[in-house]
């Protein structure tokens, strides 16, 4: 992982809407300990891993991550609308959130979150998305803690949630 | 109409290749295939995904050079990477070499059987038959297990 981390949640501006239809916001996160991280529900490999991955992680955390908001943010929000976020998510763990909103606004939040994306064409008119696949973990202040690199075994996943979990630091402004 | 012995025969040959899991090579190379498994779709509007383990039994290394399943009107070996900044994408792999003796896994987060135009939802529980195409001009025919969305491995 190079330098680029999110800035805090309270410098954050987006403005989004979950799989529920709520319209959703930085302070939407900030109070409880947050996992963070961006997909796309046509994504066939490494969006699937990441949430199962996450359910394993938050099985093996138990009553522990009850405390923790998961959210699965759509960097492909033309194909992403809410009802194909409600459809997928209910597929993993009932505590991933997945959020979407317009192009203006998902651009807004992969910058806040200094995501990388990019869409590429493919054969056929069709196409896939580049994305940053890690995960970020913050504390209740909404102030970065970590990232969870793709695919990160849960040895490792585990113990950096937990510490984000425990993580009383005020956010830095 | 009654069966005679001989189509009896036969029937109960058709029925035996049917359940056999993983199919004999139309070719001389020498390889087998374990683990497959896939996971279920929502419709058929997003490209659906098999992983395995691809072992050259044989001694002269041989390429995997192409798909070919009824589920899907574009299979393609395709590649996933995560560069240092932690960006994945995804592109076609081309031929995947496989030496004498070695394994290539198609797993999560590398060489992945990408079912793209998925011409009927994967559904959970049911199987489908790929051929793996390799580069002696072989054909192998893997059964593929359709395991849920959130599948992890060819566990579950
Ligand atoms: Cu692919």
């Amino acid at each position: 992982m190079d330098g680029l981390r999110p800035i805090p949640l309270h410098s954050m501006s987006f403005r989004l809407t979950d799989h529920e239809g709520y319209d959703v916001d930085p302070e939407t996160l900030i109070g409880h300990p947050s996992m963070v991280f961006f997909g796309f529900t046509f994504c066939p490999d490494v969006c699937p891993t990441t949430l199962s991955d996450i359910s394993g992680w938050l099985d093996a955390l138990g009553p522990e991550a009850q405390a923790l908001n998961v959210v699965f943010i759509t960097i492909d929000p033309e194909r992403d609308t809410v009802e194909a976020m409600a459809e997928y998510v209910g597929y993993f763990h009932p505590a991933i959130r997945g959020w979407t909103g317009s192009v203006e606004q998902i651009s807004r939040a992969a910058e806040e979150f200094r995501v990388r994306w990019e869409k590429i064409p493919t054969e056929g008119g069709d196409y896939t998305m580049n994305h940053t696949a890690s995960v970020f973990l913050f504390n209740s202040a909404g102030r970065f803690v970590s990232a969870i690199d793709y695919h990160e075994p849960p040895e490792f996943a585990v113990p950096k949630i937990r510490r984000a979990l425990q993580d009383k630091k005020e956010g830095t402004k | 109409m009654r069966k005679t012995p001989i189509m009896a025969k036969a029937a109960a040959l058709l029925a035996f290749f049917a359940m056999t899991p993983i199919g004999a090579n139309a070719g001389t190379s020498d390889i087998d295939v374990e683990n497959a498994w896939s996971r279920a779709s929502i419709g058929t509007a997003r490209p659906g995904v098999a992983y395995m383990d691809i072992r050259n039994a044989g001694d002269d290394p041989v390429s995997l050079v192409g798909l070919r399943t009824d589920v899907s009107g574009m299979p393609e070996i395709h590649r996933t990477s995560t560069d240092g900044s932690g960006v994945s994408s995804m592109a076609p792999a081309g031929d995947v070499m496989i030496g004498p003796g070695e394994v290539v896994a198609l797993e999560p987060g590398g060489l992945h059987a990408m079912l793209m135009r998925l011409q009927a939802p994967l559904r959970e529980g049911d199987s489908f038959a790929l051929q793996l195409l390799f580069s002696d001009g072989s054909e192998v025919t893997v059964m593929v297990p359709i395991l849920g969305i959130a599948a992890r491995g060819p566990n579950g």
